[in-house]
């Protein structure tokens, strides 16, 4: 599984964190502080992956961002470079030619995203135009203001 | 207006800050306005609060205040309230907070929500931060979203269900059925979640994995559907249908068949035509290779299988993408064990990748490099080995230099390329050569005795170049000191030779001797370096004199003690110098803690022990007095052995008791123990019986008897030997013996004879008898022959 992921700029600023076991916010905070350093100091050609502690890391840059995830030991690195890319597809296809700013201002939908494509640190829909639609939905009932309890949503909103 | 708006403007304002204080100034005005918010009743903006709050906490700025805000957020009907509620939840609080308990509920009510969208917050907020607690409440509902709802809410469950296993092990039970059932569902979200599912309960259970393994070819079908089937715009990545399916899949497989035959047979096929048909040319072609890769070598393949696994990795080894070449190797180091000739036959390309520039990929062709090493490979693996170690990375040096020396000690195909490949490695990277490496490689050079002279002009040409090194240094005056004699000589068959002066040799040394470079270790070693050459050369041993003397009022005082020491050598002990500094035997590698010199090249062997079954008499008594230490004071003279049996014991003297041990009746050996009576007096008795003798000691026993009518109280027995015999008197059974024979008292007397003197004993009684105390002494010149 993956135990978290990150998302930071070139200068190490955090825009992003999701962390998928339970950890004290201190060491939250020093796993940050070791990712941002370890990364940024990669030459521009390295490989994407790295070995800490017991986690396999692997990190790709997007424009000025740098997507990290630290995974268990015994998963395919190969695999998680795609998810870092689905991820950053999905994010452009919602934003529309995504830059940094987009998910600095709208970080709360970043998130949204991200839940809706990982869960509890696998993938849990491998189809870009699902995921895509079920965050379309969830904005649409967002607008709608007052919605009573026990409104069947699915017959104004159906499932994808 | 949007709410939103707000939250972007101080997102603007926050970014707007010039300075860390100005920032801290804003953050803390926003916090005391979202308090005050919280405080008051809901106004419609609390959800914009939290989150402008959420945006702080990323910030790294202390949130805690906002849980109970997300507590109530959850608890609201309004889906925008909710959502931002439970973000706030999974970024907030974790198990270990106590706020998070009071979510549980709401959690359990928004599960068996109307909307598919709230079900799916309060699934992802339980598959993100669930405690135990909340994991084995909440469970029967999980399982229950698993079997009857949409394809949405399953795929949510699944991966929900397998945080609960990871949280609750036991719970897996509750959920194998369930994981049956859906892997056939065609939906690929719901697939991907019950292949998840399916792996953790397998992995955590040896009973639900025997269960699965009749579901191989069901997996099998549906992986073949995924790569024979056509182009599918909705799962296709670079030409690849699902690739995140399929390596699930795969590694599902791997678990299922390994260690059972059954299971791996029903995949080999499989395996075999994704391992062919699979395009790599992007990385999700090679994710996919990668993981049949690691399946077939982890499962019972056939041979072919293999092989084509290894091949791919070749393959993977000369890709452009580094990331791929990277992977390739921590593969080949998982099984250059096992498949070692398979992984052998990719050796050149590993070797090059020493060349890479990216670092990982340097460490990984590294270790590869060093498993590979054998004795077929060790020259040419070698000389790829040090000319890495001269361009390597700073923090591999000291891995290298010892990976390196590793390797020579097991597969050197000659001394004289051992000692070669030492000196390179010290050459090149010296000082990252862990501490052993010198006095491992004095001892190599002692024992490879036709290299002395080849060795001492090598090691005298890195001297001169440069003595910045200390290992290579130490090595090198060693090697002057020792084997000087052979560099003056001016002739080498092995290497040209160096046509050097005394007086050259002696520079070169006390270069070293007065170099700051040097450290402490080295300067010791280049003085008695020095000092050994007083005896090999010829000339200039004033010289010597000289620099010996002026250390002697050194700083260091180790350098002091040496020098002061030396000094001694030449003035009082001129005539032990060449001995004390002559050449050293071979070091005996085993022997602990090399000691300088003294450890005479190998032991003696034990002469042969003959047991004798006589002691040779001596045929003068006379002559051997002066050897007895007079303990007993009195008398210088032997006390005359007249009362003594004198005779040398044989077969024939056995006393009482030996018929009855005579088991083997008609041989000349008596069984019986003879023993000697060697004092009689006043009806007390005293005989000697040798237990047992070698012909360095032996054991005797004196046994006291009384023949009187009443008892012998307060024995003791006292014994003398002669000065380089050791002597062992045990505890004596009694001091009382009684009266009329009725019993004895025994004592053992140990004696050790190293140096084989002839034996003797004086034996001293006392006692009281009737009343009166009694005193004598008796000699024992001649003992029995032992039982046998």
């Amino acid at each position: 599984m993956m135990r978290f992921l990150l998302l930071f700029s070139r200068q190490g600023k955090l825009r992003l964190q999701k962390w998928f076991t339970p950890i004290p916010e201190r060491e939250k905070k020093k796993i940050v502080r070791d990712m941002t350093t370890m990364v940024l100091a990669r030459k521009p050609r390295s490989c994407n992956f790295l070995h800490w502690k017991d986690l396999k890391i692997v990190y790709k840059r997007y424009a000025s961002l740098y997507f990290c995830c630290g995974l268990d030991a015994e998963e395919n690195e190969l695999i998680a470079l795609e998810m870092l890319h689905r991820y950053v597809e999905l994010l452009d296809k919602y934003f529309g030619n995504v830059c940094e700013l987009d998910i600095i201002f709208n970080f709360e939908k970043a998130y949204f995203i991200l839940d809706e494509f990982l869960l509890g640190g696998e993938i849990q829909e491998t189809s870009k135009q699902v995921v895509s639609r079920a965050i379309e939905a969830s904005d649409m009932l967002q607008e709608v203001r007052c919605c009573p309890v026990g409104t069947d949503l699915r017959s104004v909103f159906p499932s994808s | 207006m949007s709410p939103s708006v707000r939250l972007q403007e101080m997102i603007r304002v926050i970014r707007g800050a010039r300075t860390q204080g100005e920032e801290r100034g804003v953050i803390q005005r926003e916090c005391a306005a979202i308090r005050a918010q919280f405080r008051q009743a809901d106004n419609g903006t609390r959800s914009h609060n939290l989150a402008k709050l959420l945006y702080v906490h990323m910030l790294g700025y202390p949130a805690h205040f906002g849980q109970m805000e997300c507590v109530r957020l959850i608890a609201s009907p309004r889906y925008n309230e909710k959502r931002v509620g439970y973000l706030g939840a999974m970024m907030l609080l974790d198990e270990k907070q106590d706020a998070s308990l009071l979510i549980t509920n709401s959690i359990k009510n928004d599960l068996s929500h109307n909307s598919q969208y709230v079900q799916s917050l309060a699934l992802c907020t339980l598959a993100c931060m669930g405690s135990a607690e909340m994991c084995r409440d909440l469970a029967p509902e999980i399982d229950r979203l698993l079997r009857a709802s949409n394809s949405y809410i399953k795929k949510k469950a699944a991966l929900c269900a397998v945080h609960i296993v990871r949280k609750v092990p036991d719970l897996g039970e509750l959920f194998t059925p369930a994981a049956r059932s859906l892997l056939c569902e065609k939906n690929h979200g719901v697939l991907h979640g019950a292949v998840v599912l399916i792996t953790e309960l397998c992995e955590r259970n040896p009973d639900t994995l025997e269960q699965f393994r009749k579901v191989v070819p069901e997996l099998v079908q549906i992986m073949k559907g995924l790569v024979m089937s056509g182009y599918s715009p909705e799962h296709n990545v670079a030409g690849i249908s699902d690739p995140f399916l399929q390596v699930r899949i795969l590694r599902l497989l791997r678990i299922l068949g390994r260690n059972n035959d059954t299971a791996s047979d029903a995949m080999n096929d499989l395996l075999a035509q994704v391992a062919t048909n699979t395009d790599s040319s992007k990385t999700a072609g090679s994710a996919v290779l990668y993981e049949t890769v690691l399946t077939v070598m982890d499962i019972k393949s056939e041979s072919g299988l293999r092989v084509l696994a290894v091949n791919i990795l070749g393959r993977f080894l000369l890709n452009n993408d580094r990331n791929i070449r990277y992977i390739s190797m921590t593969s080949l180091q998982k099984i250059v064990q096992t498949d070692h000739n398979a992984v052998q036959r990719h050796r050149g390309t590993i070797v090059d990748c020493l060349k890479d520039q990216d670092a990982s990929v340097k460490r990984r062709a590294l270790e590869l490099s060093l498993a590979l090493v054998s004795a077929v490979n060790i020259r040419s693996l070698m000389k790829e080995l040090l000319l890495f170690l001269s361009s390597c990375p700073p923090e591999l040096r000291a891995h290298t230099t010892s990976g390196i020396f590793n390797a020579a000690e097991r597969y050197a195909p000659s001394q004289r390329w051992h000692i070669d490949t030492i000196l390179h490695v010290l050459t090149t990277a010296g000082g990252d050569v862990r501490d052993e490496t010198v006095p491992n490689l004095i001892q190599l050079i002692t024992t490879a005795t036709e290299l002395h002279c080849y060795t001492v002009h090598k090691l005298y040409r890195a001297l001169i170049t440069d003595i910045s090194v200390q290992s290579l240094v130490q090595v090198a005056c060693w090697c002057i000191g020792e084997y000087g004699d052979l560099l003056l000589r001016g002739e080498c068959e092995e290497t040209e030779p160096v046509q050097v002066t005394e007086d050259d040799v002696l520079d070169a040394l006390e270069t070293v001797l007065q170099s700051h470079m040097s450290s402490p270790a080295t300067r010791g070693f280049a003085l008695t370096a020095t000092m050994k050459l007083s005896t090999r050369i010829t000339h200039n041993v004033d010289r010597i004199r000289s620099i010996v003397s002026i250390y002697g009022s050194c700083i260091d005082v180790e350098l002091q003690q040496r020098a002061v020491e030396y000094n001694a050598l030449f003035k009082k002990y001129d005539h032990m110098r060449a001995a004390v500094l002559e050449r050293m035997p071979v070091i005996d590698k085993s022997s602990p803690g090399h000691t300088n010199g003294e450890s005479a090249g190998g032991i003696k062997e034990l002469e042969q022990t003959k047991l004798t079954q006589e002691v040779v008499l001596p045929k003068d008594p006379g002559n051997q007095v002066c050897d007895l230490l007079d303990l007993l004071g009195g008398s210088g003279e032997p006390v005359p052995s007249s009362g003594l049996s004198h005779t040398v014991p044989g077969p024939a003297t056995s006393t009482s008791g030996g018929d009855l041990l005579d088991l083997l009746g008609g041989l000349d050996v008596s069984p019986a123990p003879p023993s000697v009576k060697v004092y009689e007096k006043n009806g007390v008795t005293l005989k000697l019986q040798t237990d047992s003798q070698t012909d360095t000691g032996m054991t005797i026993t004196l046994t006291a008897t009384n023949s009187t009518d009443g008892d012998i109280t307060s024995l003791t027995l006292q014994a003398a030997v002669p000065k380089s015999v050791q002597l062992q008197m045990k505890a004596p059974s009694g001091d009382v013996i009684p009266a009329r024979g009725l019993g004895l008292v025994t004592q053992t007397v140990l004696l050790n004879n190293p140096n084989k003197v002839s034996l003797k004993m004086r034996v001293r009684v006392c006692y009281s008898s009737q009343g009166a105390v009694c005193q004598d002494t008796v000699q024992i010149d001649s003992f029995p022959s032992p039982a046998w």
